[in-house]
């Protein structure tokens, strides 16, 4: 009896909903982009390039592509074989594992810097031994307000992203084949490369664009362990210097490097799309 | 007799590998994670209960404790709210330009924090595209605590639609017919059926945004004053600020609680997202 006023209720609710949810992300999330963009082309393109080629910047991507190739090659190292691991046996103790592994998502990345300090720096309980090193050798090898700080930092923070994209995908397809093969023999480096890798191809690749996306972009633990601008600064870094210098133009430089990130983040947006449609046509054609 | 036992319950592992992977898993995540963090444990022992008691108890300290809950905690319920209305209508409804607005969930996570925080804090100041009819209004969000908040909801909002949406997919459809056909009206099934259903994934969702709230640093330093005075400084930025300072008793001090609040997070999460898992199990 009342089912068309209920129909134009159901309608009209739908209508809200929608238009609060384009509301929100589009000035929550997308706004904020775009003003990036609007912000780095104020003072032209000429300034944009002369902002993105200075001596600082260039040393601070070397240093970003640097931390992000040795963080993403351990990482993805670790990550294969830690998911090789909890997904293909079962012992005691692997929950508390798996959760140790997701630490570094829940830990504020300034803490993570002050846990290199602790390990590392003056006080540090190696320091000790690092200079008896450096004595004994004549090197000075630091790392803290060094490259290697710089490195490990970005390793922390990027930890578990590789194992996180992969473990589910394992835990998916089970264990199965890997057990027939290994009953007629395979050795474990042949079902490796003939089962499993095949298997987890695409979450492996998903998870090292993540890790590379979080490496690039790290700014927190960073910031704690790197001190010299031109020599051990990051892009984030980079960019916290210019904006905080303050003058007009240095923010529009600092937004002119962020453009570069943003740009970046982007591409990570829509290869992240095209692997959640793939995976999604995949599970409609089963 | 013994030993005959102890052989009946080895396992049989059929795969190879076990102890390479278990040693090379152990001994990386000790080296890179464990350790480090066990050094900041170690230091904070150094110091006695009552030393760390005054460090912490310093009013600077404790305004940005404060500050940092306060606003965590308002950020994780605002998204709380639109995180469950946005899954709501990207699993339920179908619309122009759905796939577009699904993949800007994850914007936040792609972005680096200190671009975000630069970008909001011009966004938002009163000069900026938001700010400036807010300023307006007579608001001032940028150099406040509504600014923080702001940033942490930007940070936060993913954490929550991300939780949320896989549970409303594969709500089954007939709870909501057969409560249709009891008679129950619309609100009240939303109410009585679907919101039940939903709770540990917007639990979840919350603890997550709030523990990332709790630590965040690069999003929330533009945009907060950082003024002891106004009370606008976080957590982090406090620790940032000692380990300027060279003070690494303080910094240590301060991160201990740190540590400690967001492995008790943490936990609260895994239990929520334990009985969850048993639950759907029964079903």
């Amino acid at each position: 009896m009342n089912n068309k006023s209920e129909e134009k209720k159901k309608h009209i609710t739908k209508i809200i909903l929608i238009t609060i949810s384009y509301l929100f992300i589009g000035v929550m999330l997308v706004l904020p982009l775009f003003s990036i963009i609007i912000g780095a082309l104020k003072e032209g393109l000429g300034f944009y390039f002369e902002a993105i080629s200075t001596e600082y910047v260039r040393s601070a991507l070397l240093v970003t592509l640097l931390a992000t190739v040795i963080a993403v090659a351990v990482n993805t190292f670790f990550g294969i074989v830690a998911s090789w691991l909890l997904t293909k046996f079962s012992f005691r103790g692997k929950q508390v594992l798996a959760t140790l592994i997701d630490i570094p998502f829940s830990i504020s990345p300034v803490i993570v810097g002050l846990a290199f300090l602790m390990t590392f720096g003056r006080l540090g309980w190696t320091y000790p031994a690092i200079r008896a090193i450096n004595q004994f050798f004549g090197t000075n090898i630091r790392i803290t307000f060094a490259l290697p700080g710089v490195v490990l930092a970005t390793i922390f923070v990027t930890f578990p992203f590789v194992s996180r994209e992969v473990i589910p995908i394992l835990n998916a397809q089970g264990k199965d084949e890997e057990e027939a093969a290994a009953l007629m023999g395979a050795s474990g480096l042949k079902i490796f490369r003939r089962i499993t890798l095949p298997q987890m191809k695409w979450g492996l690749i998903y998870g090292i664009i993540l890790c590379s996306a979080r490496a690039l972009g790290e700014f927190g633990a960073v910031n704690a362990l790197s001190k010299t601008r031109g020599e051990t600064f990051t892009l984030p870094l980079e960019i916290d210097a210019l904006y905080m210098s303050g003058t007009d133009n240095s923010i529009t430089a600092a937004f002119a490097v962020s453009s570069i990130l943003v740009l970046i983040a982007v591409l990570v947006l829509i290869v992240r799309n095209i692997f959640e449609y793939r995976s999604k046509n995949k599970q409609t054609e089963r | 007799m013994k030993s005959t036992v102890t052989k009946k319950t080895k396992k049989v592992r059929v795969i190879p590998g076990y102890h390479l992977t278990m040693g090379i898993t152990v001994t990386m995540l000790s080296l890179i994670v464990l350790i480090p963090l066990a050094s900041v444990f170690v230091y904070a022992l150094k110091l006695s209960p009552a030393e760390i008691w005054k460090l912490i108890s310093k009013p600077t300290v404790l305004h940005a404790f404060q500050t940092s809950i306060l606003c965590s905690l308002a950020a994780a319920l605002i998204n709380c709210v639109f995180g469950v209305i946005i899954a709501w209508v990207l699993v339920k409804y179908d619309f122009p330009g759905k796939r577009i607005l699904d993949g800007c969930i994850e914007l936040p996570f792609a972005l680096p924090t200190a671009v975000a925080g630069i970008t909001l804090s011009k966004l938002y100041s009163e000069t900026g595209a938001l700010g400036k009819p807010l300023a307006a209004l007579g608001i001032k969000v940028s150099y406040t605590r509504l600014g923080l908040i702001i940033a942490l909801v930007f940070i936060g909002i993913p954490f929550v639609i991300r939780a949320v949406q896989p549970v409303l997919e594969k709500l089954d459809h007939q709870y909501e017919e057969a409560a249709f056909m009891l008679g129950a009206t619309r609100a009240q099934t939303f109410r009585r059926v679907i919101l039940p259903e939903m709770r540990p994934a917007i639990l979840t969702g919350f603890g997550l945004a709030f523990a990332r709230g709790l630590g965040e640093y690069g999003s929330v330093i533009y945009i907060s004053g950082n003024s002891a005075k106004e009370q606008t400084q976080v957590i982090s930025y406090v620790i940032m600020q000692k380990l300027g300072y060279i003070d690494y008793a303080s910094a240590t001090a301060i991160a201990l609680v740190m540590l400690i609040l967001s492995f008790v997070l943490l936990l609260a999460v895994n239990v929520v997202q334990m009985r969850q898992a048993s639950r759907t199990n029964i079903l």
